[in-house]
């Protein structure tokens, strides 16, 4: 039950709870915390990264809803049994991600241009998501 | 009762023709850490004191606990439940720490001393100290102590980290965090340096000209705000009608740096619409949102 696999940027623009989620999904799929561990308690982790506990509280909620977490009243908070098989797929599309990567780079692409193109294509992706939605 | 631990609706103040609180309006959540930014003279000491009753605004309404802070009667209900850090540190300078403690415990009748023997030891406090020999870092400390131990639902501090050095900043950081998991307690704290805001509030104002001009839930504020560079092939002809949400845009040739304080979405849509070939967007930290505002008023 240690706070050390998580470290927040408070100066980051990225909402703090929004951190604190992917830690906990990236210490899942990399099999640092799997199925039925314990998460630290609010109260320790807030004191620990010395950080607003309501905000551990909202990313704990948040995990929670998207079944990667599961909070036992009074208990605690246990990694759920439901992400072994989230946690295959991801590993699949780790191999693909790996293979498109390794051919941008063999095209003398730089990581920082892979990421930008990726980023740039992510946000095209949730634009066409939102203007389908009107259109419907 | 209301959710609001505090809560000020069109508050008022001048001196002299300086108008100090120009429409103020506060809505501070039960149980939140709510840091109150701004720079000096913006608006802050004078917001605190008229919650503590030591001034009368000239109009507007100010309740805190639910009770309103302008009605003198309050005032010793307000102080029984409610701990203030002054920005004034004087205290009593004959007494010394352990003397101010004991001087202080019989006025509050749910004076914790659990907590007061805990701070002591955290904080170093030297009890035989006389208060004009403390630093200004202990002297805050100390009255953070006083303030704490009364049992306060409330903590309303005026620049409470004011003269701390890192480490005790940490100290003092953890000890707020701690109450607040711990105890439920809601904390009220201005101060103009966005780190140990950023560190410990889930909510934030930024005051300015006597104003609010910001406030919500700072992981809200960081997820509405965002920087957008957009790279068009030919660059749109005459003035561009941004959708809501766009607050400032910046051109240099075929780019375009776009500061969204909302409707991201939208606006990475239109910026499509418009042949933008390449749209990035990077997220916009408390320090930018502070400056553009702060910078345009």
């Amino acid at each position: 039950m240690s706070s050390a696999l998580f470290r927040v940027n408070h100066s980051s623009g990225t909402p703090l709870y929004l951190q604190l989620m992917d830690q906990v999904k990236h210490a899942v799929e990399t099999g640092a915390l799997s199925a039925g561990e314990q998460l630290p308690t609010i109260r320790k982790l807030a004191e620990d990264l010395v950080m607003n506990p309501n905000t551990v509280a909202r990313a704990y909620r948040e995990l929670e809803h998207e079944g990667v977490i599961e909070l036992r009243h009074g208990l605690g908070a246990y990694i759920s049994e439901s992400v072994t098989g989230r946690v295959k797929v991801t590993r699949k599309a780790q191999n693909v991600v790996q293979s498109a990567i390794e051919r941008l780079a063999s095209s003398g692409l730089s990581e920082d241009e892979i990421r930008r193109l990726v980023e740039n294509e992510l946000a095209l992706l949730r634009a066409e998501k939102i203007s389908g939605g009107e259109n419907e | 009762m209301s959710n609001f631990a505090i809560e000020t609706s069109a508050l008022r103040k001048s001196y002299k023709g300086t108008i100090a609180l120009n429409g103020l309006n506060l809505e501070v959540p039960q149980g939140s850490i709510f840091g109150f930014l701004g720079r000096n003279g913006a608006g802050k000491t004078t917001t605190i004191k008229a919650l503590m009753g030591l001034l009368r605004p000239d109009s507007g309404s100010a309740r805190v606990l639910g009770l309103s802070a302008l009605d003198p009667h309050n005032g010793i209900a307000i102080r029984r439940r409610v701990g203030f850090v002054t920005e004034d540190k004087e205290l009593y300078p004959y007494m010394t720490v352990e003397q101010i403690i004991r001087f202080t415990r019989p006025f509050f009748p749910k004076w914790r001393g659990d907590l007061e023997s805990r701070y002591l030891d955290i904080f170093d406090l030297p009890r035989n100290c006389k208060i004009p020999d403390l630093s200004k870092g202990m002297r805050s400390k100390l009255m953070l102590l006083l303030a704490v131990a009364r049992g306060a639902e409330l903590l309303i501090l005026d620049e409470p980290t004011d003269g701390l050095d890192p480490a005790a900043l940490e100290e003092v950081l953890r000890e707020l965090v701690t109450l607040s998991a711990s105890e439920g307690v809601t904390i009220f704290f201005s101060s103009h340096q966005l780190a140990e805001v950023e560190q410990i509030a889930d909510h934030i104002a930024i005051v300015d000209h006597g104003r609010s001009i910001v406030s919500g839930s700072l992981d809200d504020l960081k997820a509405r705000y965002q920087r957008l560079r957009v790279v068009f092939e030919r660059v749109p002809n005459g003035e561009v009608r941004w959708v809501d949400g766009v607050e400032r845009v910046e051109q240099e040739g075929r780019t375009i740096s776009i500061l969204a304080s909302r409707n991201v979405d939208g606006i990475v849509e239109q910026a499509r619409s418009f042949a933008g070939t390449s749209v990035e967007q990077y997220p916009v930290t408390l320090k930018e949102i502070f400056l553009e505002h702060v910078r345009n008023n």
